[in-house]
């Protein structure tokens, strides 16, 4: 009996050795994907410069035109479509929002809101089969065929951007720009980009777009504010913003802080294979202790028995 | 010809005996009419037509799943709230089978049946919220995204569903009779207790580690580094509570089930579990007001945020803590029982906070419930509900088997 149980214990130990060593193997992947990440400094980006843009909502229709999107309820030139502030949704990547306040001497401000491709994504962290990535060339991409719809990404993303079809019963999908991955890939420029005519939208480098907005900002000082939002918001974002007023008139959530979303989870992360070595040593350890401490006081017992049938 | 009706004569009264509780066909399915099911069928069949609907129209039929706001309550009260009710199997294994605590041993199938269940429905929940259900593997076999906590969360929850599976088996085996497979896996039970407490530390604690991803999101009197912390030890208590809980009522509903061995230790049973649910809880409001320090969030306090957070730290926490200390001191049963409801509730509480009313507490409108969901979550409680019953009718839960005493 005792033999058995001594035989199962380190039976049981090795199963879990086994165990161990495929986390181990898995907490190397992980490691080794967030740390390559600073690697792309030729990555893509764009710059959004919000004084110029005037609502004409044509990146809105070329990005319904070249993502085979459904057409909007109101229609691209009709202008009440700005009474209300709108979100991207599961049909619709970019919206166009307008921002007015009197004090603004140069009129309305226009701000289009997208995926930002942050430069380490919340949303590609959350996802559990890798659905979700950060490409060498910027854009942040899905992989429809792997999704398995746990909407964590959704959660995750600090931006509130991707959305769910969640009137779609046998193929739903994570829906948000995806910065026209297929045409970057033929060397083409992002549908809003190509055909906004007053270049508020400019594609290129990120490293270039930056100093595109300081030169743009330094020379123009009473036009902009000293602030290129993107470069450093949650780690950096693949999308930068220039403006001439406040962000946080504009519905930017200016409180994200510049960590990188996945550090917060990495702590915990990197404490998994600590308790999984020292989980099952110390576990062991008990159970070996109690069961001898039992054997131990179970002689005692008959023992005392003894010597009671003795006196 | 003659040969089947020798095997039917053997397996009609194997069926009688283990299917039908002892019943012919006609009698068993009249006992099956009662109010009781009646009422809890209803239920379920409303149930089953609204995942249907799900499953034909998608989630929008019948969730308030948003762009902003996709867990619902089938996440929050069938994912986050079961998964550390059903503690119950890790807590009450390694303190038998580890720690070798003899007196605890006659609830310790009970316990890890409920974790089983519990595991097993938060799946079922998992499954009807899940886009695409259908590729619920996909995490372990297909594709993989280990930076991501949730996957240590599908691997862990998967392996410890087999894990628990396997701890009940015995009972299972001595039910069906199979000896040999009940030797086998008697075997390694040890082995599996420990892994089991591994895997929970670690999914328990993921599932609140799930929520350090959204600082912004989580309301900061909940959002705190602790927070893997907090669940691990909070799903301790749970799983304490639970066994009290579920104890009692299997002394009121099942006692012909129950041999008199169960039936008597269940008391200082209850009293053991309740001094040790006073120690976890006492740890665990400890750290909730650590976790609150540390985030120097004293301010948000006054606020109503800061009520609803008091109220469940200190009536749901606190509160339980003394009750449960009171109970055992004055070993007064009833309201260490009490305490156990109070403790689960709380739990339940803090779950539903973290991942349903505090969270995207910042937005302007949000829409948290949908009556339909409701209706499929309660629906699938009973069911859960039904599936208990119907084991602990037939398998030696509650009892010794008689071969095998
Ligand atoms: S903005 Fe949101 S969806 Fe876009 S890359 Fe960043 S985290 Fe992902
Ligand atoms: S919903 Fe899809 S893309 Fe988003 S985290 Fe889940 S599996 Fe990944």
């Amino acid at each position: 009996m005792k033999k058995t149980n001594r035989r199962s214990f380190l039976k049981s130990a090795s199963l879990l050795g086994g165990t161990l060593f495929g986390w181990g193997i898995l907490g190397n992947a992980k490691k080794a994907s967030g740390a390559d990440f600073s690697g792309h400094p030729d990555r893509f980006g764009m710059l959004t410069d919000l004084t110029r843009c005037m609502g004409c909502r044509r990146c809105e229709e070329a990005c319904v035109d070249t993502n085979n999107l459904p057409a909007p309820q109101i229609s691209f030139e009709d202008k009440s479509v700005f009474e209300n502030k709108r979100r991207p949704d599961s049909k619709t990547y970019t919206v166009v929002n307008r921002y007015y306040d009197s004090l603004w001497v140069e009129g309305p401000v226009y701000s289009k809101v997208q995926c930002n491709h942050c430069e380490e994504p919340a949303c590609a962290s959350a996802c559990l089969v890798g659905a979700l990535k950060k490409t060498p060339e910027g854009p942040v991409v899905y992989n429809e065929k792997v999704c398995i719809g746990c909407k964590y990404c959704i959660n995750a993303c600090p931006f509130y951007i991707p959305t769910y079809e969640y009137s779609n019963a046998f193929h739903p999908k994570v829906q948000k720009c995806f910065m026209c991955y297929h045409k970057i890939d033929k060397g083409e420029v992002p549908a809003c980009s190509g055909v906004c005519p007053v270049e508020a939208i400019t594609f290129g480098k990120r490293s270039q777009l930056i100093s595109l907005a300081r030169n743009r900002i330094s020379t123009r000082p009473d036009k902009y504010l000293d602030h290129i939002y993107g470069e450093h918001e949650a780690g950096g974002t693949g999308w930068l913003y220039i403006s001439g007023v406040p962000f946080e008139r504009l519905d930017f959530a200016t409180n994200l802080g510049t960590t990188p979303f996945p550090e917060f989870t990495k702590e915990f992360l990197a404490f998994v294979p600590l308790v999984l070595v020292v989980w099952p040593t110390l576990l062991g350890g008990i159970y070996l202790f109690s069961k001898r401490r039992d054997e131990v006081s179970m002689t005692d017992a008959s023992n005392q028995n003894r010597q009671v049938d003795q006196s | 010809m003659n040969k089947q009706s020798r095997k039917l004569a053997v397996v009609g009264p194997w069926i009688r005996e283990n299917l039908l509780l002892g019943l012919n066909m006609r009698e068993y399915i009249k006992k099956l009419i009662s109010p009781f099911n009646i009422v809890v069928g209803f239920i379920v069949i409303i149930g089953l037509y609204f995942i249907i609907l799900r499953f034909s129209r998608g989630l929008a039929a019948i969730t308030s799943a948003s762009d902003v706001q996709p867990w619902g309550l089938t996440l929050a009260l069938g994912l986050f709230s079961v998964v550390p009710l059903s503690a119950s199997g890790y807590v009450l294994g390694s303190a038998v089978y580890l720690f070798r605590l003899r007196e605890y041993y006659p609830v310790v199938k009970n316990a890890i049946l409920i974790g089983f269940l519990g595991y097993f429905f938060a799946v079922v929940f998992l499954l009807i919220d899940l886009g695409r259900p259908w590729r619920i593997y996909y995490p372990m076999f297909v594709s993989y995204g280990p930076a991501s906590v949730m996957f240590l969360v599908a691997w862990h929850v998967a392996l410890y569903l087999s894990c628990q599976a396997l701890e009940f088996s015995p009972s299972a085996f001595e039910w069906l009779g199979l000896k040999t497979f009940r030797k086998r896996v008697l075997k390694i039970n040890i082995g599996l207790t420990i892994f089991g407490v591994i895997l929970s530390t670690l999914h328990q604690s993921a599932l609140g580690a799930m929520f350090l991803l959204m600082p912004g999101k989580l309301h900061p009197l909940w959002y705190t580094t602790y927070i893997p912390w907090l669940f691990f030890i909070s799903s301790i208590a749970a799983g304490l509570s639970m066994v009290i809980f579920i104890s009692w009522l299997t002394k009121l509903f099942f006692k012909r089930r129950a041999d008199s061995n169960y039936i008597k230790s269940i008391d200082n049973i209850t009293l053991g579990l309740g001094k040790a649910a006073s120690f976890v809880l006492i740890t665990y409001f400890a750290l909730k007001w650590i976790g609150l320090a540390q985030g120097h969030n004293w301010n948000l306090l006054v606020t109503s945020w800061g009520l609803w957070f008091l109220c469940e730290i200190l009536v749901f926490v606190l509160l339980p803590c003394i009750l449960f200390l009171i109970g055992s001191r004055d070993k007064n049963l009833g309201l260490i029982r009490f305490t156990s409801i109070l403790t689960i509730i709380g739990i339940i509480i803090n779950r539903l906070n973290v991942s349903l009313i505090a969270f995207n507490w910042n937005l302007p409108h949000r829409e948290l419930l949908h009556w339909r969901e409701l209706i499929v979550v309660i629906s699938v409680f009973t069911f859960a509900i039904l599936v208990y019953r119907w084991i602990v009718n037939r398998m030696p839960v509650l009892h010794e088997h008689p071969d095998y005493k």
